[in-house]
């Protein structure tokens, strides 16, 4: 008997500038977020600082995602998978407040961000979904 | 027997414990995110439990890599505060009732929910954070803590109505405890937020005071909003509002609404923070 879903899963992908952390995704970035979560301890944070190419090249991680992570570049992580849970312990080594990690991914600067968050954040009055427009 | 007698809801924003650890409650911007705790702390003090069960969810720090559960239920003696890149947060160690879990274990498996249990885990801000926003910065926490972590994160996640039923069945499974307890459960995560992308930042205030509202008046019309809905509406993170269905599934219906508190933001969030007492005696 076919089973009634009461939305498309399609429709996950139907948010705009957003990717729903799925197990697919979590699959494709499980070389990544385990290098992610190995800055859960010092002596790991340390090696990392001290040598980040030879740190990334005992996980394997995709070229492209090893490159994202030397780049900082959260979004590209975002595209290859990753989830801001796992990155932000990537941002937290680097001692960067989750608010600034989460603002590198937006397209504003740290400040603009902050400012719109104090402001009341971001209004989601046209970014419901893609189809919809509204 | 056991009884659960009140319940608690509040967001569990990794900043907030930053602000708590480092002295910085009394700063412009978290003042008046703290006044708003003023309340809760009072109301625990003369309300102490003798056990939380405590929903939140885990953020990479011991699930969501490896393994993956819907429902898990800590069954340590004891859990410490996790290493989320920054060190350990300097708050006591989570001490569990597992005879409680247990039960709660047996029965749940009975009303089919085929729940994981976790011998050794470290708790993250999503249990430590409402420990510290609740009970201050005691030597060690007043009450034991059933940590209990519910998969929002990761799609397929459970729906908000599986959250309702999960909290109505451990409702059923702590009255049947036969130890004299006094029980509360608390809901954490939310309210609206997202952290990544061009939505990153999204706060929805209207949907978050109508949630307010409803959670204590009628939920029932909360129940069947959908995941999409979540997250369309609330942001990809903002789905930690289900955790806040299985708090108000478990204390029953009817409940007397003690207090509400509503600010925008603290660091990428809306905080709310509910604390209702159970109108049923039993």
């Amino acid at each position: 008997m076919a089973r009634q879903r009461l939305y498309p899963l399609a429709d996950l992908e139907d948010i705009p500038g957003t990717k729903v952390f799925t197990a697919k995704r979590s699959r494709e970035a499980y070389h990544l977020h385990k290098f992610c979560m190995s800055l859960m301890k010092a002596e790991n944070r340390d090696e990392f600082r001290a040598g980040e190419s030879a740190y990334l090249d005992k996980f394997k991680m995709t070229a492209e995602q090893k490159q994202g992570v030397l780049d900082r570049d959260l979004t590209r992580l975002i595209e290859l998978g990753g989830n801001m849970y796992f990155l932000v312990k990537l941002a937290s080594t680097d001692g960067l407040s989750a608010q600034k990690a989460v603002s590198t991914t937006s397209g504003m600067s740290a400040e603009e961000y902050a400012q719109m968050m104090l402001e009341g954040g971001r209004s989601p009055e046209g970014i419901r979904s893609i189809r919809g427009g509204n | 027997m056991a009884r659960i007698t009140g319940g608690i809801a509040t967001s569990h924003v990794p900043a907030i414990g930053a602000a708590i650890d480092l002295g910085k409650t009394q700063d412009p911007y978290w003042k008046p995110v703290f006044d708003g705790y003023e309340y809760v702390k009072e109301w625990a003090s003369k309300n102490t439990p003798d056990v939380v069960i405590l929903f939140y969810n885990d953020h990479a720090s011991a699930l969501m890599l490896d393994i993956v559960p819907t429902f898990a239920m800590g069954f340590a003696d004891s859990f410490q505060s996790a290493d989320e890149g920054w060190g350990r947060r300097p708050v006591p160690v989570v001490h569990n009732h597992v005879d409680l879990a247990a039960h709660i274990a047996e029965q749940l498996v009975i009303d089919e929910f085929d729940i994981t249990l976790i011998n050794d885990m470290d708790v993250d801000h999503g249990c430590t954070v409402p420990l510290s926003l609740v009970f201050g910065q005691p030597e060690e926490w007043p009450c034991k803590v059933i940590p209990f972590a519910v998969n929002v994160s990761q799609f397929p996640t459970p729906s908000g109505e599986r959250c309702w039923k999960l909290g109505e069945a451990i409702r059923n499974a702590v009255k049947t405890f036969p130890e004299d307890l006094n029980v509360q459960v608390w809901g954490t995560g939310g309210m609206s937020h997202q952290l990544h992308g061009s939505r990153a930042g999204l706060i929805n205030e209207e949907w978050d005071r109508r949630f307010l509202d409803l959670l204590a008046n009628d939920p029932d019309e909360l129940i069947p909003i959908t995941r999409l809905e979540y997250l369309r509406e609330t942001g990809t993170e903002g789905i930690e509002l289900i955790m806040w269905l299985a708090m108000r599934g478990a204390l029953g219906y009817g409940v007397e609404e003690k207090h509400r508190f509503y600010r925008v933001p603290a660091s990428n969030t809306a905080v709310g923070n509910v604390v209702y007492e159970a109108k049923s005696k039993e």
